[in-house]
């Protein structure tokens, strides 16, 4: 049985013990445990189940590798899923469940898959789910997606804190082990500016465990020292529980740190992403040990060697009484010779090498271990743990020579360097076949903004598995990368290390290298998505030559741990299927996050009122404080409409409208934007940018003006004003400010730079209320100031004064068919004004009123809206707009791409009025039905509804819609289809329902 | 995410402060132009492996328009200019021509 030893346990404090739970059963651990070396203390060798056969599945590894030891931590708005047992840190009340299993860990029913799992080969969802075709949809997926996925999604909102940082860095080092260490003092010293992270709590990496003797010391004390030093430095940024997820173009590093997860609080933030500039990166991210491929590798007690060994080594717990270490090198021994001083059994060490001499196998024979040489295991006996292992030849077919009793089995099939930060960005690989590893290859690193490479790998993630090789390396990594950085670098030391001599380790794919189909349908390449050695075989035999391929086809290396241990012995299964060389079949791709980051680190601070900036108007507070029901509008938020007591938001707006129309209302029309174009060339550059005549505009007044783009599509409109000589005002729409100004700097710094335009966006320097109504010029009259009348100042022009108090300019312009002035003050008087205007009308009645009034009273006078009219495949044309279109105009952007022959047709859909034949509202995005059918079997249409409304002028149901030749059919009834299926039959009229002479407006 | 100095502000830009603006030196055909040359100008577009030249706008900064020189392939950038010019400056051609012997786009090599 897996427990706590008496001795060992470097990182727990065995005087603080801490309560958690696992599946509702209450357990104990010791501060510093991780939650995996706390199962192991309870003997509870069993955490979860696999995801295809259901399996019973125990932790294999001890840190972020681990593929089978997840679970759901915690409840409610602390809730989360997949959790790594290896990486996360005990604390006091931690409460973990597993995963995948129904209705028990100990009895699941969906193990019975595992007895199906001849029927359930690599591919089964793409062979056995095609046909017939409906039942995907509604047999099948339904079944599946009950019973797949890892984990639960969180059902309550996150209530934790998230942060985001922001550094520009010389040098990061990624990983703080030995090199990483090594390689961050090396630069550090040259004074660069470094960042160190590592993704553990603990400094040292393996080395700790291992103990090679460097600079004379214990790897312990020097890792001490090393750790304090780099915190002394000023230049130095040390951080601990950060991970390096991923290296992107030119330099920019995500790490993500996890803060308060090992002692939750809601004091501090939970994570934080470091977004990280760097000159140049280090990464010192060491080694994974790959499993051993042998029948029943998956069985609970079935670990890596090197994880065995950092459970006794660093918490003190061992996994089973009897060890037997399984092995193709020598690292290995290391585990035997750990357990067996820990005081534990060592049955056998079984070698597939042949024959191997050296230091660790002399001091496990020493300690009186029996090794096996030649010899692989056939199969793990024992079902929700291990209970033994059938040894057999490693050259022959599994005939079993031997059982022997254990309850833990140490694999280890050698070392796989960590190079996906190497490779996230586009650093190449080379195999090297005599360590049996990918390396990096400096010769093809990622490329940086300068064309040279931006990643150095050091130590082990580099393929030096020796302490002294590494290290040197990774002094030389950090002096490479601090040059390279602009540091200037003098000569200096590396540190120098003593560990164990090592032989040669020799490849095993396989085990045994002949092993029959039975035994190969129970070796597991990867335990979380349950791919077999038959699995990857099969896929091969089927046609699947691409590792890419065989990775989709078989779901190998995919979810939450992405291959870390899988993909090296699976593309070495394929590359045998395929009888090619392992370069040769290639690795798939490594992509960041090196593992899963937490969304909520991703959106950091960007969440409710931080998630993007809302834009007020000076009158904002007013307007929430009466009833507004808000939509957003770009990035404002403007008032639908006003809603009273005891009304609905549909009663507010026609009330909007009705005492409008008959006496007087207010719009705040501040979010209408204006840009001052401003030059001796501003004329010039204003007729190109609108399709009519801005030039020629008198100093005083106003006029109505359409954009379109250069392939001829409407793209904006508005009204502009010529202010003086040199100066025009141009209002655009509400969303279009910040478009359009750009679009007018494009034209002006890249095609007309010699013109002498310039263009400021003041859509915020000013306020802007719509005063609108019959009673519009007595309300203005009443507050004094300025001549309103209408000799004074005549529709479509404008004048600058006082009104009231307040500094003005009233533009005469009507977007309602009413007497009708915008008035701009300065955005610092434009509340001030708007209560002013509220208490002068008040003999009126006078009521705000909202965007949908607004776009009820255009739409009855006919106009169209930007984004509603238009879709930006509707050019001026399709409008009726030709008016607008000016011929004299040699050129204005746009008039060129209304010549091409599909833009002149006259078949094209054109705006006209409906009324409904029942005076009912015809839905939005309503078509016109048409004769026929298409070529897909679809209906034909005839033309589609742009805006609609009910009116409360008219009484009755309005729309604008673009119709097939609409112009020539006045009159005609022609039939929309409805949502609900039925249809409702509208007439063809001219598009202006109210005031066709204008009347209103022009008195 | 790529860095790109802006020639105005002298600075080192991440893309984030960047928008992106499409294929630099495009020559504009108006009224009086063929349906062709108007057709590529419109729609025809370079999409090289390899040296590329771009508009791009440092929106979240000065606001102004500049020209990258910069490689489709591997990101690196050969330069960047003022969007004031019709070609490519000789600095900047001469850059690439280090770095890429025997470069063409479009008209330039």
């Amino acid at each position: 049985m897996s427990t706590r030893l008496t001795s060992g346990g470097r990182l727990v404090n065995k005087n603080k013990a801490v309560s958690f739970t696992f599946n509702g059963k209450n357990l104990k651990g010791y501060e510093g445990d991780t939650l995996a070396s706390a199962m192991f203390a309870n003997d509870q060798l069993l955490v979860g189940r696999s995801f295809k056969y259901h399996r019973p599945r125990g932790v294999v590894a001890s840190g972020a590798e681990e593929p089978n030891a997840l679970v759901n931590l915690n409840e409610g708005a602390d809730f989360e899923p997949n959790a790594r047992m290896t990486t996360t840190e005990l604390y006091d009340g931690l409460t973990a469940k597993s995963q995948n299993h129904w209705p028990s860990l100990e009895f699941d029913v969906g193990a019975i898959n595992k007895h199906l799992s001849r029927f359930l080969p690599a591919g089964f969802y793409y062979k056995m789910f095609i046909h017939p075709r409906p039942f995907w949809k509604y047999v099948y997926e339904p079944i599946i997606r009950h019973s797949a996925g890892l984990g639960k999604a969180p059902k309550d909102r996150d209530q934790d804190r998230y942060e985001h940082f922001n550094v520009n860095v010389d040098v990061m080092v990624v990983g703080g082990g030995v090199a990483g260490l090594t390689s961050a003092l090396a630069a550090a010293k040259t004074g660069a500016r470094v960042m160190l992270v590592e993704q553990t709590g603990h400094w040292g990496g393996r080395a700790v465990v291992d103990q090679p003797e460097i600079d004379g010391i214990s790897a312990e004390d020097w890792v001490n020292n090393a750790v304090q030093t780099l915190e002394s430095m000023d230049n130095v940024t040390v951080r601990a529980r950060t991970q390096g997820s991923g290296v992107y173009d030119h330099g920019y590093v995500l790490a993500y740190e996890r803060i308060t997860d090992h002692a939750p609080t809601k004091e501090a933030p939970r994570h934080r992403l470091w977004r990280i500039r760097a000159k140049q990166i280090v990464t010192a991210t060491g080694a994974i040990e790959r499993p051993l491929s042998f029948a029943g590798n998956d069985v609970p007690g079935v670990l890596l060697a090197a994880a065995v060994r950092d459970y006794a080594v660093n918490y003190g717990v061992s996994v089973g009484d009897r060890t037997v270490v399984v092995t193709n090198n020598d690292d290995a021994y290391r585990t035997a010779i750990a357990m067996k001083k820990a005081g534990l059994e060592v049955p056998a060490i079984i070698d597939a090498r042949p024959a191997a001499t050296g230091p660790l196998i002399d001091d496990a024979r020493a300690l009186g271990i029996r090794i096996e040489m030649g010899r692989g295991v056939a199969k793990v006996k024992g079902v929700k743990r291990v209970t033994g292992v059938a040894i057999c030849a490693q050259e022959g077919d599994g005939a079993i020579l031997e059982e022997i009793d254990c309850d833990c089995v140490a694999m280890s099939g050698g070392w796989s360097p960590v190079v996906h930060l190497w490779s996230h960005c586009g650093g190449k690989l080379n195999w090297d076949a005599e360590a049996a590893m990918f390396r990096p290859d400096p010769a093809r690193p990622p490329l940086g903004a300068d064309g040279e490479g931006f990643v150095i790998t050091a130590g082990v993630a580099n393929g030096h598995l020796r302490t002294d090789a590494g290290l040197a390396d990774a002094h030389a990594a950090g002096l490479a990368a601090a040059k390279a950085a602009g540091a200037k670098v003098a000569k200096s030391k590396a540190p120098t290390a003593v560990d164990a001599d090592e032989g040669a380790i020799s490849p095993v794919w396989l085990m045994p290298q002949g092993a029959k189909q039975a035994l190969r349908s129970k070796a597991w390449l990867d335990f979380q998505n349950d791919v077999k050695v038959s699995d990857v075989q099969l896929a091969a035999q089927e046609g699947m030559e691409s590792v890419e391929h065989t990775k989709r086809y078989t779901t190998l290396g995919m979810a939450t741990d992405q291959g870390k241990l899988s993909n090296i012995n699976g593309l070495a299964i394929l590359s045998k299927a395929l009888n090619a060389d392992i370069p040769n079949v290639g690795t798939t791709t490594f992509r960041p996050p090196y593992t899963p980051i937490s969304m909520a680190s991703i959106a950091g601070p960007a969440r409710d009122e931080l998630f993007q900036p809302i834009r007020k108007t000076p009158m904002s507070d007013w307007h929430t404080e009466n009833g507004a029901d808000y939509e957003p509008v770009g990035q404002w938020r403007r008032p639908f409409a006003y809603v009273r007591d005891g009304e609905t938001v549909h009663d507010a707006v026609n009330r909007e409208v009705v005492q409008t129309r008959e006496s007087l209302g207010l719009l705040d029309a501040s979010t209408l934007g204006k840009l001052i174009v401003k030059g001796a060339d501003a004329g010039k550059f204003l007729d190109m940018m609108y399709t009519n005549m801005m030039s020629n505009l008198a100093v005083g007044k106003c006029r109505y003006g359409l954009m379109c783009t250069e392939n001829g599509f409407l793209s904006d409109d508005g009204v502009v004003a010529r202010i003086d000589d040199e100066t025009w005002l141009c209002h655009t729409t509400t969303g279009g400010a910040e478009r359009i100004h750009a679009w007018m700097e494009d034209w002006l710094q890249c095609e007309w730079w010699d013109w002498n335009v310039y263009v400021a966006n003041v859509t915020e320097q000013l306020a802007q209320v719509a005063v609108v109504g019959p009673n519009a010029r007595k309300v203005l009259e009443k507050l004094g100031g300025m001549d309103v009348s209408k000799e004074a100042l005549p529709f479509m022009q404008w004048r600058e004064g006082k009104i009231g108090a307040f500094d003005a300019r009233a533009y005469r312009i009507s977007f309602s068919g009413e007497l009708s002035y915008e008035i701009a003050v300065p955005a610092s008087q434009g509340r001030a004004f708007w209560d002013a205007l509220l208490e002068a009308g008040e003999e009126f009645g006078v009521m705000p009123y909202g965007t949908e009034a607004l776009h009820i009273m255009r739409a009855e006078k006919g106009f169209i809206m930007i984004g509603d009219e238009t879709d930006g495949t509707v050019i001026p044309q399709d409008l009726n707009l030709q008016w607008a279109l000016s011929k004299k105009k040699e050129d204005y952007l746009g008039k060129r791409a209304q010549e091409r022959t599909h833009m002149a047709d006259p078949n094209r859909w054109k705006l006209v009025g409906l009324l409904t034949v029942d005076g009912s509202v015809i839905p939005d995005g309503s078509y016109a039905i048409a004769e026929g059918e298409n070529a897909n079997g679809q209906g034909n249409t005839q033309g589609r509804v742009t805006s609609t409304y009910y009116s409360p002028t008219m009484k009755c149901g309005i729309a604008m819609g673009l119709v097939h030749n609409g112009p020539d059919r006045m009159g005609e009834v022609i039939t929309f289809n409805k949502v609900d299926g039925s249809t409702v039959d509208a007439t063809i009229v001219d598009q202006v329902f109210y005031d066709k002479d204008g009347e209103k407006q022009n008195v | 995410m790529l860095t790109l100095n802006c020639p105005y502000c002298g600075m080192d830009v991440d893309e984030t402060d960047l928008h992106a603006e499409g294929e630099a030196h495009l020559k504009r055909f108006g009224p009086g132009s063929s349906d062709d040359e108007f057709h590529d100008y419109l729609f025809q577009r370079q999409n090289p492996k390899g040296v590329h030249f771009e508009r791009w706008r440092h929106i979240y900064g000065c606001g102004k328009f500049f020209h990258a020189a910069r490689c489709t392939a591997t990101l690196e950038v050969f330069g960047t200019y003022s969007a004031q010019t019709l070609e490519p400056p000789k600095d900047i051609k001469d850059a690439i021509t280090a770095k890429r012997p025997g470069w063409t786009w479009g008209d330039f090599s």
